[in-house]
């Protein structure tokens, strides 16, 4: 767990646990009504190995965050700021914000270090050529081999991914398939060439129940047995809670709040997240009056002064909350950050220490 | 719940909507069927809140749009009480059914998608008394701002265009319009799942609220096991277009007896991360195009038996109030399971 | 992107009210104002109609006015002199005597002076205000209405003004090419109109009613368009008896060009309507229990306007392009109707466009109309697009 270069915290991730570094990154969105800054300042540390998951509502940023890794943001849309730097295994560093489109280096990482697998497994894939097709695309892209050695690697990440009978399913459609098989596909097809990293943008949320379930077991597994490192994008704190490590919630473009998950879902101590938490419909609540955030998220366009929550936060305080910059992620214990001028007086009866 | 309302609303028996699937070419025959919702009954009593669960395929969606006549039934009764007298939506003729129409409402799920985006939110709300000929002029214009107020919104925001609010107040805006011809039966039709987490309460309290004010009865559908916990009486939950299980919410989510129902309640990932998730049901979920014989659950239950591979269950009581359609869980013929 | 409220009462800012209460149409055109081609495209258009509709106040001279004496004279020169204000130089005629080419050599000495909103040939505007003003032409009080002799002896010629140069019968082709915009541009929007009742009517019954209607009706517009238009267009316009009076001919050719138009918006409207139908909104106002009619013009119709705009916007240029090549050709209009078709007719021969370029000034005019129909199509159909901002 990594914070910002400016905490008054040494600095205790060592870099060589570290896959991806994001520092400081601002993207900007040009529109009619003006500029939208849709990541404005967000510093995180992907430690290697674990998952790190990214959570947040609608227009938090998330997948912009995650797009700017890949340098899949287009016009009207630019990395006004700050820098993306990737540690591969071999030891050295690529610094991701500052390669050029013609760059030979930006193709090799795409897919082949860096990989990620969408939402919707239907318009992912493609529908005009078969399965084997595309995951041999994405092998011999990026390594040197033929194309039947390809379609046995191929095979051989479909049996991986649990879809039985990979030597048949090679040739089929995706069309073919059901939703949870194309989303193994997408899996096998980001996994094959063995990436550092895997950015998943909300893999199950189009996903039945059951068959998220299998997906996440699968996502886990998978990660164990490789070692990739994940980023897992998501709106659900339920598959946050149990598929990942360590946690960012993000609210309009910043980040409030970083930990680990265990502490983050049990200890939270910004108000949106507290709120996120009370509100979900869980299954061990009794039926009563289901809390919520008050308010609706504001548009990127009217970015609230002062610290952007504060408009629905129940512990608003005028003069302080409203006014100046947003504040920035602090420390508040060991690996836990949180952005909030009233974290103290919020909770002051919490000992830090027992959190961890 | 009112027990002293015992005469049902809703009556639905043996309900069932088969799609035909045609052969491709200029002469089509039929190919196939998807019995997309399929022998499905239940009651539904005045004032209460059922929910429909159940994944992609199962039929929910469907059911609740044939109730409401958007389809037309293939088979079965739909017994609906309104002034005294029960009448079977499934065989009236369409030219009955406008008078009714007032009685029963839908609320959609895309908050995108269900509002006409040519129309003032005004008159999108004000529509459908001007439908049914009972408001005009001030009296019109006095009703729907009382309506959109009662929903959280404000008065000026009839000049509005459904593009300038937020997913959740459109959902807002789609229940006023639902339930300004004071509806006895709501059907939700996932009406919280594509909204924003944080706003999900808002719209469910808003809901729980109005039921209760209006007396309304509402058929609740969705895939989120959670969210049903908190708005529903009763439940159902179904797969490849039957009801597998029935029964109060509490009893359903405490002994849940279907595997089906035990693997959903076990698949929803639980937001405690000391929790793991104890059971992950194998196979698709089921095409309702391509039914095996026997259980349509056969192939993923992890408690299959013979008897499931050739001969379907039917949904039998095997509590007071609860049912389940499940060889393995219901008694041997001729017996009751007491369980207190 | 939606414009998301924060709920704070009093707080909303004066602009997002505004942008919120607009409805379809205004946010169409706001989007449109960025477009500067199709708004300066619409500006042109508008200049070339009220240059159609007014076309006897501006055109110098009535349509089928001639002067034999100035056979295909070339375009003169208008100059200025602080003296004489705008004026141009007198044209005299001069007969080779071996070729009996005729060439006009301009007389410096001899000149007209031009003035605006001048007295010239009578005419009643659209057939019913009888008046004489012209925007512009020679001005007569400065002329003396002597005789048809001076000096030398050699016979003056009436001044005569060609801004763009004449025919072969001394028609002053700007005139003309002005009284001929009249004709096509009109032919274009009358056309359109049959165009677009049946094929809304037939879109929207097709689309909505489905089945077996829908079929029927697609394959009927398949085998209409299976025939090649410009045959078609030609089969039909000689079919219109040449002994019919003009105004008859001239409905009969716009007519002629809508039978074969209808069909491409038929089929998008179908498709639209296909789509739509299927959208929530609909089915809600199905279950309030809305009528077909209600649903189809109320709910589904007002979906798809910004289409048919555009589409019918596209749609005139190619109506335009009908009547001028139907004309052209002699299967349309005839003389003495005057559409930039007619006038192209007499461009049938090599030589005369090689020795009088000038008759082919008509294609400019067409060219920029169609043109200008095309960007401002395009920037509508730019504007129109996603409505539905998600």
């Amino acid at each position: 767990m990594a914070l910002p270069a400016n905490s008054t915290v040494e600095r205790t991730a060592d870099r060589a646990d570290v896959v991806l570094e994001i520092e400081d990154l601002h993207v900007s969105f040009r529109t009619e009504t003006g500029v939208v800054r849709a990541v404005d300042g967000v510093t995180l540390s992907v430690p290697r190995g674990r998952i790190m998951g990214l959570v947040g509502e609608s227009g938090c940023g998330k997948s912009v965050t995650a797009y700017s890794v890949m340098r899949l943001i287009e016009k009207p849309g630019w990395i006004s700021g700050g820098a993306i730097q990737l540690h591969p295994r071999d030891g050295t560093t690529i610094d991701v914000t500052a390669l050029s489109e013609k760059d030979d280096q930006l193709y090799d990482l795409r897919g082949g270090k860096v990989s990620m697998i969408f939402q919707e497994p239907m318009t992912a894939l493609s529908p005009v050529h078969t399965v084997g097709n595309q995951i041999g695309e994405a092998i011999l892209l990026h390594q040197d081999v033929s194309s039947a050695q390809a379609e046995r690697l191929a095979i051989d990440m479909l049996r991986k991914v649990g879809i039985p009978g990979p030597e048949t399913r090679i040739d089929q459609y995706p069309f073919e398939m059901s939703g949870g098989m194309r989303q193994r596909v997408v899996i096998a097809m980001a996994l094959v060439c063995n990436p550092e990293l895997l950015i998943a943008d909300e893999p199950t949320t189009a996903l039945d129940v059951t068959i998220q379930a299998q997906i996440m077991a699968l996502m886990k597994g998978l990660q164990r047995d490789l070692g990739t490192s994940i980023l897992l994008i998501t709106h659900d704190l339920g598959v946050v809670a149990q598929m990942v490590d360590d946690v960012a919630v993000m609210y309009l473009g910043r980040i409030v709040e970083q930990a680990d998950v265990r502490t983050l879902m049990k200890h939270p101590r910004h108000p949106y997240t507290e709120g996120l938490l009370a509100s979900l419909p869980s299954l061990s609540m009794d039926k009563e009056e289901l809390p919520s955030i008050a308010g609706s998220v504001p548009s990127l366009l009217e970015i609230p002064p002062g610290c952007p929550f504060h408009p629905r936060c129940p512990y608003c305080e005028r003069g302080r909350c409203d006014v100046g910059d947003p504040p920035p992620l602090r420390e508040w214990a060991q690996g836990h950050g949180v952005a909030c001028v009233r974290a103290e007086e919020i909770h002051p009866e919490t000992n830090r220490e027992e959190e961890s | 719940m009112d027990s002293s309302l015992h005469i049902p609303l809703l009556q639905v028996k043996g309900l069932c909507k088969h799609f035909p699937v045609y052969n491709q070419g200029f002469f089509k025959r039929q190919a196939g069927l998807v019995k997309a919702c399929d022998d499905v009954t239940f009651d539904l009593m005045p004032g209460e809140t059922l929910g429909l669960v159940g994944e992609s395929g199962s039929g929910k969606t469907t059911t609740g749009r044939t109730i409401l006549r958007a389809l037309q039934p293939t088979r079965g009764q739909v017994l609906f009480r309104t002034n005294g007298s029960a009448v079977d939506l499934a065989a009236l003729p369409a030219k009955q059914l406008k008078p009714l129409r007032a009685h029963m409402q839908m609320i959609f799920q895309d908050p995108f998608s269900s509002l006409n985006p040519r129309m003032a939110v005004g008159d999108i709300v004000g529509e459908p008394l001007v439908i049914h000929g009972l408001a005009k002029g001030k009296n019109l214009t006095d009703r729907v701002v009382a309506m959109l107020e009662k929903v959280g919104l404000k008065p000026e925001h009839r000049t509005r265009y459904p593009h300038a609010f937020s997913g959740g107040q459109r959902q807002r805006i789609g229940i006023a319009r639902a339930l300004i011809l004071h509806p006895s039966l709501i059907v939700a039709d996932e009406p919280v799942s594509a909204l924003d987490v944080s706003v999900q309460g808002q719209v469910i309290n808003l809901l729980r609220a109005l039921q209760q004010e209006l007396g309304l009865s509402c058929l609740f559908i969705a895939h989120d096991l959670s969210v049903v916990k908190h708005i529903c009486d009763r439940v159902a939950v179904m797969y490849a277009g039957k009801i597998v299980e029935l029964a109060a919410t509490d009893d359903l989510f405490t002994t849940p007896r279907h595997p089906y129902t035990k693997a959903l309640l076990s698949a929803v990932p639980s937001p405690d991360p000391d929790k793991k998730m104890s059971f992950v049901l194998e196979g698709e979920v089921a095409d309702p195009g391509n039914l095996p014989p026997g259980c349509s659950f056969n192939p993923r239950c992890p408690v299959v038996e013979e008897e499931c591979m050739s001969e379907a269950p039917q949904l039998e009581e095997i509590r007071p109030g609860h049912f389940v359609r499940c060889h393995t869980e219901q008694c041997p013929k001729g017996q009751w399971i007491r369980e207190e | 992107m939606t414009t998301e409220h924060v709920q704070r009462p009093g707080e909303e800012g004066a602009e997002q009210v505004e942008a919120a209460s607009l409805s379809q149409w205004q946010l169409i055109r706001r989007r449109l104002t960025r477009h500067k081609l199709a708004v300066a495209s619409s500006y042109v258009l508008v200049l070339l109609y009220v240059l159609a509709a007014f076309a006897e106040f501006f055109a110098p001279y009535p349509a089928l006015w001639k002067n034999l004496d100035y056979s295909y004279s070339p375009p003169q020169l208008v100059r200025f002199s602080f003296s004489e204000g705008l004026y141009v130089n007198a044209l005299n005629r001069h007969v080779d005597p071996i070729t009996y080419r005729r060439a006009y050599v301009e007389d410096e000495d001899t000149t007209y002076s031009l003035s605006f909103f001048v007295k010239g040939e009578p005419y009643k505007l659209w057939g019913v205000f009888p008046c004489d003003r012209h925007l512009i032409g020679i001005d007569r009080k400065a002329f003396v209405d002597g005789d048809d002799m001076d000096a030398a002896g050699e016979s003056v010629l009436e001044p005569v003004f060609y801004l763009l140069g004449a025919d072969k019968y001394g028609r002053d082709i700007c005139s003309r090419m002005i009284y001929g915009a009249r004709i096509s541009l009109s032919v274009g929007i009358i056309a359109i109109a049959a165009t677009f009742i049946f094929g809304i009517v037939i879109g929207v019954i097709s689309g909505y009613v489905g089945g077996a209607t829908d079929n029927f009706i697609q394959r009927s517009i398949e085998i209409i368009n299976a025939f090649p238009k410009l045959p078609l267009w030609l089969a039909l316009g000689a079919a219109v008896p040449p002994e019919w009076s003009p105004l008859r001919t001239y409905f009969a050719i716009t007519l002629v060009l809508s039978l074969v138009g209808w069909t491409g918006l038929a089929r998008v409207v179908r498709g639209k309507m296909l789509s739509l139908r299927e959208e929530d909104y609909a089915l809600a106002a199905r279950l309030a229990g809305a009528g077909h009619g209600r649903i189809m013009f109320r709910h589904l119709l007002p979906g798809f306007t910004s289409h048919i705009i555009v589409s019918l916007t596209l749609t005139v240029p190619y109506m335009i392009l009908g009547e001028t090549a139907l004309s052209f050709l002699g299967l349309g209009l005839r003389h003495p109707v005057v559409s930039w078709g007619v006038m192209l007719q007499d461009c049938m021969n090599m030589q005369v466009i090689g020795n009088y370029p000038w008759l082919l000034q008509p294609i400019v005019f067409f060219v920029l109309t169609i043109l200008c129909f095309n960007f401002l199509g395009d920037g509508l159909r730019d504007a129109a697009d996603p409505y539905a901002a998600r």
